[in-house]
């Protein structure tokens, strides 16, 4: 049976990693290049690149780092960020993503979804939404999280779905960064009306929150992390060999 | 030298850095002299199968892999590159194949509980037909190893040729040879190690 994926997120800014807490406070971390190599030897399923970068010129290392990290890692590569074109799809398709997801640049533009999806199929289009409760009810954000744009998230995904968006990434500004466990709630709700695999996003702070998200959400897909891969809190051997242990079906 | 049928389907970007990680000279090319003059051809391909077989026709590239097949030289299919091998395909009607390998392509979704997902995305294990001896594409890996899948429809009706199946609440083929024609649905090139094992055992074939 098909494997619940554990996928270590990648935000590049000029050519490195970084991480931050509830998106402020940026921290260096490492090479790209070697982080992708090491993720994916310790049994990463896939690596997420976010190319958080706005000047040109950083988004050029970027390219070249995309396509460092694609000539030495053979596992599924997503890259997001900075995705407002067609033209932005390609550019990262040639240096070796599989799939690209977009966010602020599908909101500013829906018709980005259907398009790329025609051009490069379902499967290559994911779409990541930041989702936090304001009174009450889950709005989508843009710009990284800073920016509400007073949309109801469930709404915009169903959009999305609609419009051929072959995957979800749900990152939850709620939970991220704060470690105390996904958000199983809103997750729960994207889960009941997608049919396409969905990705939990933000709040992962050790081994247990995996169980308990594979666990409370039988049919999720995967889950994403960032520092505490990057901080070496938690080894992907050792989660994917406690997930195993928890009667979690993954790859070893 | 392997050489990889460029006929304007997908990317091949990861195909290419695999073969240079392995240390395996490939070339990418639709020019059926510099094809003609590899070891071994990869038949990649992504995207919809009419559209994919129309493109392989309308370059003539079609009866070189007919050629590579009756020549003997090694020929892997991957994922679409493989279902193209089969009779024929009922992705949107019905529209025919190279008829290397005996079935046909159907979509996965009737034969599937329907709490699954379509397409299967992800990772899955290659179980081998108990039946048959490993196949020599297999030889560097083992029964249950994992590889990355993305697809909609599959291969049907070709217990002859098949030389793996993955689980996705049916047995749905993962894997298929005919004498020197081989084809994997999943991709070799995004599987990680297991994956460029697979490369690395065709690249042995001559």
């Amino acid at each position: 049976m098909i494997t619940k994926r554990i996928i270590p997120c990648l935000d590049v800014k000029d050519g490195r990693v970084v991480k931050g807490t509830n998106f402020l406070g940026l921290k260096d971390v490492s090479s790209p290049v070697s982080l992708a190599k090491f993720y994916s030897e310790c049994g990463a399923d896939e690596l997420v690149f976010y190319d958080i970068t706005a000047s040109v010129e950083g988004r050029a290392i970027f390219t070249d780092i995309l396509k460092e990290a694609a000539s030495s890692v053979f596992i599924p590569l997503t890259v997001g960020g900075g995705i407002n074109s067609v033209s932005d799809f390609d550019r990262v398709l040639k240096c070796g993503a599989d799939k690209v997801s977009v966010n602020s640049g599908a909101i500013r533009n829906p018709s980005l979804i259907s398009e790329a999806a025609k051009l490069y199929g379902d499967q290559c289009v994911v779409l990541s939404v930041d989702i936090k409760r304001v009174d009450g009810v889950f709005r989508v954000f843009s710009k990284g999280g800073r920016e509400n744009t007073g949309m109801d998230a469930l709404e915009w995904i169903k959009f999305g779905l609609d419009s051929g968006a072959g995957e979800l990434v749900i990152n939850s500004i709620d939970t991220d960064g704060v470690k105390n466990g996904f958000d199983i709630e809103m997750l729960q709700k994207v889960c009941e009306i997608s049919d396409v695999p969905v990705i939990a996003s933000g709040g992962a702070g050790n081994m247990q929150h995996f169980t308990e998200l594979f666990n409370a959400i039988p049919n999720i897909d995967a889950g994403l992390a960032a520092s505490i891969f990057h901080f070496g809190e938690v080894s992907i051997r050792d989660l994917k060999m406690k997930l195993r242990e928890d009667g979690i079906n993954v790859r070893l | 030298m392997t050489g990889i049928i460029d006929y304007g389907v997908g990317n091949l970007f990861s195909l290419c850095s695999s073969f240079a990680f392995i240390g395996e000279e490939a070339i990418v090319s639709s020019d059926e002299a510099v094809l003609s003059s590899c070891d071994r051809i990869i038949l990649p391909g992504v995207g919809a199968f009419a559209d994919a077989a129309e493109k392989l026709r309308s370059t003539g590239l079609d009866k070189f892999v007919h050629f590579c097949a009756s020549s003997k030289k090694p020929l892997l299919g991957i994922c679409l590159g493989m279902q193209l091998l089969f009779d024929k395909s009922f992705e949107y009607g019905e529209h025919e194949g190279l008829s290397l390998i005996k079935g046909e392509v159907v979509p996965i979704e009737p034969d599937v509980p329907k709490e699954l997902k379509i397409p299967q995305i992800g990772w899955n294990a290659l179980i081998f037909p108990d039946d048959k001896e490993k196949s020599p594409l297999f030889k560097y890996i083992n029964n249950g190893d994992y590889v990355y899948f993305v697809h909609s429809y599959y291969a049907k009706h070709c217990e002859e040729s098949l030389i793996a199946s993955t689980e996705y609440g049916a047995m749905l083929t993962a894997a298929v040879s005919n004498g020197t024609v081989f084809g994997t649905q999943f991709h070799p090139e995004k599987s990680g190690d297991v994956g460029l094992s697979i490369l690395r055992a065709f690249c042995e074939m001559k």
